[in-house]
C-alpha cells in the first residue's frame, strides 16, 4: 500500500481519491449502516422500561429460547458434516470432486423459502411421508423438527465452505507423519489436524451459527407461526411488526443485531488470529478449477 | 518414499495413481458426506421436481404462465438485476477503497461490509422500511422530491441492493490485492492517464471477478425474501415478489402451483450457478493463473 503512495508527487491533493473515498463512504452509511443504528433508535424509541418489558415478555422469551435451541441442533450437526466433507475434499484425490464441491454449495442458489417448501412437499399433511408420520403421530412440519431441518438446509454449507480451503492449506504432510509414526486416525485427527484447522473451524461455526438464528424465510414456511410455541426471533419480530408493535418488534430486533455485530466481531478477531481466513472460500473458488 | 515436496510438486493425477492412500477415512468421510448431502439436500429438492411432474406438462405451463405469476418473476429477476448492476458499481468503488486507499475508520468499514452476511434479513427488512417509509429519516426527505421508495418496486431494489453488496465486495477484494501494480505504474510512466490506466490495465484483470460477484449478488437477491417483505408493500401484479407468491399459494393450499413458481425459480438459479462456474473455468483457462 504504501509503495503506491509514495509514488504520488508530494504536496498535490488527489482529488480523485478523495471523491472514491467519500462515495464508498456515504453508499456504506446509507446502505448498511443508518439501517444498523434504526434498529436500535426505533427499538428505545419508547424508552428503556418499554424496552425492557418488550424483551422480558413470556413469548419474546419462548423465541429466543427455541432460537437458541435450533442453532445448538443444527450447528454441531453441520459441522459433524463440515469436518467430514473437508476432511474427504482436502486429504484426498477423487473422480468427481469438483463436482461434489459445487453440490455442497447448493443450498445457497436455493430461495429459503423453496427450502421451507421441499420440507412440507415431503413431511406436510398431503406430503411423501404426511400419511406415515400422522399414523405415528409425529409432527414435522409445523413443529420444532420442520425448523430443525428447513434450518440445516439452509446452513448446510457455511462450515464445509470455510474448512475446505483451510484444510487444503495445510496439506496433509503432518497427517501422514503422525499415521507412519504410528498413530491412529482418530489420534491423528484429534492431536494434528484439529490444532491447525481450530481457527477455521471456529470461523465457520460462527457464521454458521449466524444464519441459522437469522434464518427467516425457510422457517417461516414450516412453523406454522404459533406463538409461544414455534415461533423463533426472526418470526417473532414479524408478528409484533405486523401488530403494530413496534418499538417491540424492533427491541427483539435489537437484540439479532447485537447478534450480528458480536459474529462481525468475532470474525474480525478471527481474522487477525489467521489472516489467511480472510477471503479464504473465495480464493479458492477462483483456484478450484485452475 | 518421495519427499513431502516432491509429493506436493505431483500433479492431482500423478498423485491418484503413484502415491498410496496414507491417511485413513477417506471411505468413511466421503461416505458420510454423500450419504448427508442426499439426504438433507438432494433428495429433498428433488421431491420439488417430482411433484412438479405430477401437475403435467398443460397443468404446469398454465400456471406459471398466468399474469400474476409472470409478474411477480420479471419483478424479482428484474429488481435483481438492478440491484446487482448497482452493487457491480458501488461494489467495485468500496472495494477499490478498502484495498488500496488509507482513511480513518478502515478496518471498521471493512468490516462493516459482512453486515448483510450476519444481520437476520427479518430486521432488515424491518430496518430498511422505518428508514424509508414516508415519515422514515430517508423517507420523509426523498418524499419532498416526490420519490417514494418503502412499499414501491424501488424498495425491493433497495433491499436486494444491501442483500447483495458483500458478494461483490468480497469476491472483488482478494483479485484486488493480487492485482500487480507495477503493470499500472508502467502505464502511468507511459503516460497514460488515470481514467486510461483503469480501463485498459485494471477494469480487463478485473472483469471476471466483477461479473462473478454481480451473479453472485444476482442469484442471491432472486431468491431474497425476508428483507424484501416488508419494505414492498406486496400488491399482486406490482410489488409482488416470486418466492412470496409461493408463500402466498403455499398458505392457500394450491402446492401445484407453489411448486410450480419453485421449479422456475430452481432451474433459473441454477442455470446461473452452472453459468458462474463454467465462466470461471473459461476465464481462468484462458487468462491462467488468477
Amino acid at each position: 500500500m504504501a509503495a503506491a503512495e509514495t509514488l504520488r508527487p508530494k504536496g498535490r491533493p488527489d482529488a480523485g481519491r478523495l471523491v472514491l473515498i467519500a462515495v464508498a463512504l456515504t453508499f456504506l452509511g446509507l446502505f448498511l449502516v443508518l439501517p444498523l443504528l434504526v434498529v436500535f433508535v426505533q427499538a428505545l424509541s419508547k424508552g428503556v422500561s418499554a424496552y425492557a418489558s418488550a424483551i422480558a415478555d413470556p413469548t419474546a422469551w419462548a423465541a429466543v429460547k427455541l432460537t437458541l435451541l435450533v442453532a445448538a441442533i443444527a450447528v454441531p450437526i453441520n459441522l459433524v458434516f463440515g469436518v467430514a466433507a473437508a476432511w474427504a475434499i482436502a486429504k484426498f484425490e477423487f473422480r468427481g470432486k469438483s463436482a461434489l464441491t459445487t453440490l455442497i454449495d447448493l443450498p445457497f442458489a436455493v430461495s429459503p423459502v423453496i427450502a421451507g417448501l421441499v420440507f412440507i412437499l415431503l413431511f406436510g399433511a398431503h406430503g411423501w411421508f404426511g400419511a406415515t408420520l400422522r399414523a405415528h403421530h409425529i409432527r414435522v412440519v409445523f413443529a420444532i423438527p420442520g425448523i430443525v431441518l428447513a434450518t440445516i438446509f439452509v446452513t448446510f454449507p457455511f462450515i464445509a465452505r470455510e474448512l475446505i480451503p483451510v484444510m487444503q492449506a495445510q496439506g496433509k504432510d503432518d497427517e501422514e507423519t503422525a499415521v507412519s509414526l504410528g498413530a491412529t486416525g482418530w489420534q491423528t485427527f484429534w492431536r494434528v489436524t484439529l490444532p491447525n484447522i481450530r481457527w477455521g473451524l471456529m470461523y465457520g461455526v460462527l457464521l454458521c451459527n449466524a444464519r441459522a438464528m437469522g434464518e427467516f424465510g425457510a422457517v417461516s414456511v414450516v412453523s406454522g407461526h404459533i406463538r409461544g410455541l414455534t415461533d423463533t426471533m426472526p418470526l417473532h419480530v414479524e408478528i409484533l411488526y405486523n401488530e403494530y408493535s413496534y418499538a417491540a418488534a424492533f427491541a427483539v430486533a435489537s437484540l439479532l443485531a447485537l447478534l450480528a455485530l458480536l459474529t462481525l466481531a468475532g470474525k474480525g478477531f478471527l481474522e487477525l488470529r489467521q489472516p489467511e481466513l480472510r477471503h479464504a472460500a473465495r480464493r479458492a473458488r477462483w483456484r478450484r478449477n485452475s | 518414499m518421495p519427499t513431502p515436496a516432491a509429493i506436493e510438486a505431483m500433479t492431482p493425477e500423478t498423485r491418484r495413481s503413484g502415491a498410496r492412500r496414507v491417511l485413513p477415512g477417506f471411505g468413511l468421510t466421503l461416505g458420510y458426506t454423500m450419504v448427508y448431502l442426499s439426504l438433507i439436500v438432494l433428495i429433498p429438492l428433488s421431491a420439488v421436481f417430482i411433484r412438479s411432474l405430477g401437475l403435467g406438462w398443460g397443468h404446469f405451463w398454465e400456471v406459471v404462465t398466468a399474469p400474476r405469476v409472470t409478474a411477480s418473476l420479471r419483478l424479482s429477476f428484474g429488481a435483481s438485476l438492478i440491484a446487482a448492476l448497482i452493487n457491480a458499481v458501488f461494489g467495485l468503488i468500496v472495494a477499490w477503497v478498502l484495498v488500496r486507499h488509507t482513511f480513518p475508520f478502515k478496518r471498521l468499514a471493512d468490516a462493516i461490509v459482512d453486515l448483510p452476511f450476519a444481520l437476520p434479513t427479518a430486521v432488515a427488512g424491518i430496518a430498511l422500511t422505518a428508514l424509508y417509509a414516508p415519515n422514515g429519516w430517508l423517507g420523509s426527505w426523498l418524499g419532498r422530491w416526490g420519490i417514494q421508495v418503502a412499499f414501491t418496486p424501488l424498495g425491493i431494489v433497495v433491499a436486494l441492493t444491501f442483500i447483495g453488496l458483500p458478494f461483490v465486495v468480497r469476491t472483488l477484494q482478494p483479485v484486488l490485492e493480487d492485482l500487480d501494480r507495477e503493470v499500472e505504474q508502467a502505464a502511468a510512466t507511459l503516460g497514460a492517464s488515470a481514467v486510461q490506466t483503469f480501463a485498459r490495465v485494471v477494469l480487463p484483470a478485473l472483469w471476471p471477478a466483477m461479473l462473478t460477484g454481480f451473479a453472485l449478488s444476482f442469484a442471491r437477491a432472486v431468491g431474497e425474501y425476508g428483507s424484501v417483505i416488508f419494505i414492498a408493500g406486496n400488491m399482486p401484479m406490482r410489488s409482488e415478489i416470486a418466492p412470496l407468491l409461493i408463500v402466498t399459494k403455499l398458505e392457500q393450499y394450491d402446492f401445484a402451483g407453489a411448486t410450480a413458481i419453485a421449479v422456475v425459480m430452481l432451474v433459473l438459479s441454477f442455470a446461473i450457478m452452472f453459468g458462474i462456474n463454467a465462466f470461471q473455468h473459461w476465464a481462468l483457462t484462458r487468462h491462467g493463473g488468477r
